[in-house]
């Protein structure tokens, strides 16, 4: 579906820490980044964390429900699906995620969230 | 619709339980309530009133809450005593002239303590022990004497013979009866008591009959007994037995005993239908009830009449197990073998200072009794034997013998044999069929059974055995106790604690991959993190750790609701230099961040930004400060007061000791914040008996106090060991402080886990201070690796490129987060509301970092 060719670069890998996450500003919004090497996987999902409406969720713990990979907020605890942003605890409560892929060290992101 | 008048004459123990249940029912609002009560205060627990000379206050022992009794509707007299009854006009007349209508009267109104009349027995210094009034007249007297002597060596005798050893007296036991304990036991069990009280520096005289009180030569009394002698002494008490109080009934002209007491059928009515008596003031069959479980069952029963539900009083058993100064005496239903063709085996070992006695029927079927002094464990099986008249096992005698090696008790009685209506806890009346109600109602652990069923709540006397009901029945319905942490580990964190020991696992990858699945989670990886941290101590942001930690133990600050970090360094025993409180003020005013005073005696910053943290940090480590640890669930602060340094009272160096203790146990992982205090003598300013430890400074040393807190379910420490040295104190909070990290469930603080130990503080007594499972030394040394390996983190942090790192607010942009605003209010900055951010008040200027 996408074309590399909307792709740009964002950082390096050596940027990522393994097993959590860090932060990236992309067009104006803050995009939390998660690298789980186990999976060879990186995940990006919106930064904002809308119960407590502050930008933290890069700074989440890092774990899975089931099998599904997510972050639980440092401020509340609710918990997103790195996968598609989906909040556990609430149904109607879904984040902005983007397409990223690791080209050999360098991490590629598609500016439009999905 | 009208409301029917109920008063209520007399708030003791038993009146308060009335009023509680009345609440309970739901139906309260059908009555206006009306509380006279004679006492200066509320309610307190009279059973622990010994309680008030090992430190408890009137507010500790206190059981009606004046704002719980208004929430119930009731209309409370406090310091009003009823004096007539006019029962043809329903009305009563209260000390103060008030005349009040009625409907219905509930009279629990207790008794008095008995003083014999002998001449000289109201001399000053001539006390009784009963009320907290009492109390402070027998420690006023103490303090002004040097011997004291207690008349009436009974239960409450020799309780009152125990205060006055602890206010420092030299204490006698004068006892008209040729035993002590008359009523309880018999003369091989009063014999091994006195030996033993005597071994406790208490002087027991027995036989004795007081003929008068006269001036004493060398003390303020002397006593002369029928046989001649004569004793002197400073303070008396009496406690020679209790009368009801049953004059305003008597008065009334309501039915009263030949020997007092009001009279009651099983209704808990008196002789007019329109009044109840409940507690030690009423006569039933007969009887008088001198203890507070029937009292209850009174009060209970009381409701439900009124309510019109169908419950009736049948007597209480007056089995009683109670330690007296530290010995364990225990009596069972016909103790004295009074029941025609009864048989009786016993057991004395002179030696140890054990006697045990069991009263069979003629058939050697049935138990009907027991007394047991020096050593009550068997009290438990015995009495559900004698109430429940399970059948004895063949040899009855097996029931009290020692076990020496062999193959163990062969008759202990399986609490699966109990009926459901076997009573478990008398003193709020739970039987092993309600037990089981809760646990089918979702009880999932011992502590979810007490706190729904309030079983072991009162005495502590059925613990063990509920205890084991509760195991039992939890593994009989085959469940099996999900104590799991999370879905990614199948242990408890105490078991994941011991794994990491054992199998010496240094990171959460290794202790996932050998003993859990899936990648972990918010809950299992910093419980992981604190168990790796306290087991190895290493550098929690080295590689392999970090991503286990919650945020503010990653960032090693503490996240506020915007984003934003406070940081606070550690200012140990709250003693600090001018120069450094200087520095804080430079960086508070550099950095553009909120502060303010802790509860801790600390100063917290807050506002600052993720980047901001290394460069504060940098700043304090310079001028000497270490990390405060704030964010870890860890030692947070040791409160102090000034102490005997400069306080006019102090009797020690509160402040040495708590900088001491605090740069000790400072970094240690837990499962929960812990918290200390020191207080530099009683006074207690440092509030130390709020917190996990408590020290307080003693003329003879220091006092110890565990497992207090604050916080949403506030309660007091216990006192557990008494003028300690210093080695010795430091000795016993390694231990205590090891054996909970080692042994608490996630999250549980100090009173939680040790309220689920099972056997409480007097087991952690054990554990700690006589060493009983041989661990001491492991302990010790275990601890003295934490100690040996702390490093301050942000001093390693900040001198640790890689970990500064993480420490930037993005990966691909050199920008702060634009969604931190702040605002002006009260001349410091506080986040702006989402409403200000979107009005765009003018925000403060981004500071400005040199
Ligand atoms: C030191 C001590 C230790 C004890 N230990 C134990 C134990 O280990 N186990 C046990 O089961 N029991 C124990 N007891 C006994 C227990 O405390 C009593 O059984 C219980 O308190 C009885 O409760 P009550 O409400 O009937 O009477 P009380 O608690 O005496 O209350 C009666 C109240 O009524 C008030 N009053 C009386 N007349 C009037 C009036 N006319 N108008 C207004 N108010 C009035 C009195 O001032 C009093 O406050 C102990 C008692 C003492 C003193
Ligand atoms: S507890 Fe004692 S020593 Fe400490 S400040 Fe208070 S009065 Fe002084
Ligand atoms: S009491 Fe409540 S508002 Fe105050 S600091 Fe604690 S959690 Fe925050
Ligand atoms: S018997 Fe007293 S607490 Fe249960």
């Amino acid at each position: 579906m996408t074309t590399n060719t909307k792709l740009i670069s964002l950082c390096s890998k050596a940027d990522l820490v393994p097993n959590s996450g860090v932060c990236a500003l992309v067009d104006g919004r803050q995009v939390a980044l998660f690298y789980l090497p186990e999976d060879e996987q990186v995940y990006a999902i919106d930064n904002h964390d809308p119960f407590g409406q502050a930008n933290v969720l890069s700074r989440g713990i890092v774990g899975s429900i089931a099998d599904v990979p997510v972050v639980a907020s440092p401020l509340y605890k609710q918990r997103f699906s790195l996968v598609d942003g989906q909040c556990f605890e609430d149904e109607a409560v879904k984040l902005a995620t983007w397409q990223v892929t690791l080209l050999d060290d360098v991490l590629m992101i598609d500016p439009t969230p999905r | 619709m009208n409301k029917t008048k109920l008063i209520l004459i007399g708030n003791g123990m038993v009146g308060h339980q009335f009023l509680a249940s009345l609440a309970e029912s739901g139906e309260a609002e059908r009555f206006e309530v009306t509380i006279f009560c004679e006492e200066p205060r509320l309610a307190y627990d009279r059973v622990q009133l010994s309680a008030y000379f090992s430190g408890k206050t009137a507010e500790d022992l206190a059981m009606g809450q004046p704002a719980q009794y208004a929430a119930w509707g009731y209309h409370v007299r406090l310091n009003e005593k009823v004096v007539s009854i006019d029962r043809d006009n329903q009305t009563v007349t209260s000390s103060t002239g008030a005349t009040l209508a009625y409907d219905q009267i509930i009279l629990a109104t207790g008794s008095f303590p008995f003083v014999p009349p002998v001449p000289g027995h109201d001399r000053e210094h001539c006390l009784v022990y009963r009320t907290i009034e009492d109390l402070e007249a027998i420690t006023a007297s103490a303090a002004k004497g040097r011997s004291g002597v207690v008349v009436g060596g009974g239960l409450l005798g020799l309780e009152a013979a125990k205060a006055l050893r602890d206010l420092g007296l030299e204490t006698h036991v004068v006892e008209f009866a040729p035993r002590l304990m008359a009523v309880q036991l018999d003369d091989a069990g009063g014999k091994v008591l006195r030996d033993k009280i005597a071994e406790l520096g208490v002087k027991v005289h027995t036989g004795k009959n007081t003929q008068q009180i006269v001036d004493g030569d060398n003390a303020v009394h002397r006593m002369e007994f029928a046989d001649g002698e004569v004793l002197e002494t400073d303070v008396i008490l009496f406690s020679a037995g209790i009368r009801p109080r049953d004059e305003l009934a008597r008065s009334c002209g309501l039915d009263v005993g030949e020997r007092g007491g009001i009279v009651i059928d099983n209704d808990c009515l008196t002789s007019d239908k329109n009044i109840f008596a409940i507690g030690e003031c009423a006569l039933w069959n007969g009887r008088i009830f001198g203890l507070v479980a029937p009292g209850y069952n009174m009060a209970k029963v009381a409701v439900a009449r009124l309510l019109g539900e169908d419950k009736q009083f049948l007597g209480a058993d007056m089995s009683t197990k109670l330690k007296l100064m530290g010995v364990d005496v225990a009596s069972i239903g016909d103790a004295h073998g009074h029941t025609p063709g009864a048989r009786n085996y016993t057991y004395l070992d002179e030696a140890c200072g054990i006697y045990k006695k069991i009263v069979v029927n003629e058939s050697g079927k049935q138990l009907l009794g027991a007394i047991l002094v020096g050593d009550a464990e068997d009290y438990g099986t015995l009495l559900q034997y004698a109430l429940n008249g399970i059948d004895l096992p063949e040899f009855p005698d097996s029931l009290i013998l020692p076990q020496r090696g062999g193959d163990g008790k062969p008759a202990g009685l399986g609490v699966a044999a109990l009926p459901e209506t076997a009573q478990i806890c008398s003193c709020h009346d739970v039987s092993k069929g309600d037990i089981c109600q809760a646990i089918d109602g979702g009880a999932a652990t011992l502590g979810d059974v007490k706190s729904c069923t309030k079983a072991a709540t009162g005495c502590g006397g059925c613990s063990a055995l509920l205890t084991n009901l509760v195991n039992h029945e939890l593994e009989s319905r085959g469940v099996e106790v999900n104590r799991n942490l999370c879905e990614h580990f199948d242990f408890t964190r105490q078991e994941l604690y011991h794994l990491v020991r054992v199998d010496q696992i240094k990171s959460f990858d290794e202790l996932l991959h050998k003993h859990g699945r899936g990648k972990g989670c918010e809950i299992c990886k910093p419980t992981a993190a604190s168990i790796l941290a306290s087991c190895w101590n290493e550098f929690v942001l080295k590689k392999p750790h970090v991503g286990l930690q919650d945020t503010n133990d990653t960032f090693l600050a503490n996240m506020q609701k915007d984003g934003t970090y406070s940081v606070v360094p550690r200012v140990a025993g709250g003693e600090i230099t001018p120069d450094k409180l200087i520095v804080l003020g430079q960086v508070a005013k550099q950095f553009n961040l909120y502060t303010k005073v802790t509860g801790g005696q600390r100063i917290d910053l807050f506002g600052a930004r993720l980047e901001e943290l290394p460069q504060i940090w940098r700043i304090l480590v310079d001028a000497g400060f270490e990390t405060g640890h704030a964010y870890g669930k860890s030692l947070r602060t040791v409160k102090s007061c000034v102490g005997s340094t400069w306080c006019r009272y102090g009797v020690d160096d509160s402040v040495g000791l708590a900088i001491e203790v605090e740069n000790r146990y400072k970094g240690l992982r837990s499962p929960h914040k812990i918290k200390f205090a020191v207080s530099g003598c009683t006074r207690e300013c440092a509030e130390a008996q709020s917190k996990d430890v408590g020290i307080i400074a003693t003329e003879n040393g220091w006092n110890l106090y565990l497992c207090g807190n604050g916080g949403m379910k506030p309660r007091h420490g216990d006192l557990f060991a008494t003028d300690l040295d210093k080695d010795t104190l430091i000795k016993y909070i390694d231990r205590f402080l090891m054996f909970y990290v080692k042994t608490a469930d996630r999250l549980q603080r100090t009173s939680v886990w040790m309220d689920n130990l099972e056997g409480g503080l007097d087991y952690l007594r054990q554990v700690i201070i006589e060493d009983s499972l041989g661990l001491g030394a492991e302990l010790e040394e275990q601890m003295l690796q934490v100690v040996g390996t702390y490093e301050c983190e942000w001093k390693k942090t900040i001198e640790d490129p890689e970990a500064l790192k993480r420490f930037r607010p993005f990966v691909n942009a050199d920008a702060t987060d634009s969604n931190v605003v702040f605002v002006m209010e009260r001349d410091q900055i506080r986040p702006a509301t989402a409403a200000e951010k979107a009005a765009n008040t003018p925000a403060v200027p981004v500071k400005m970092v040199s």
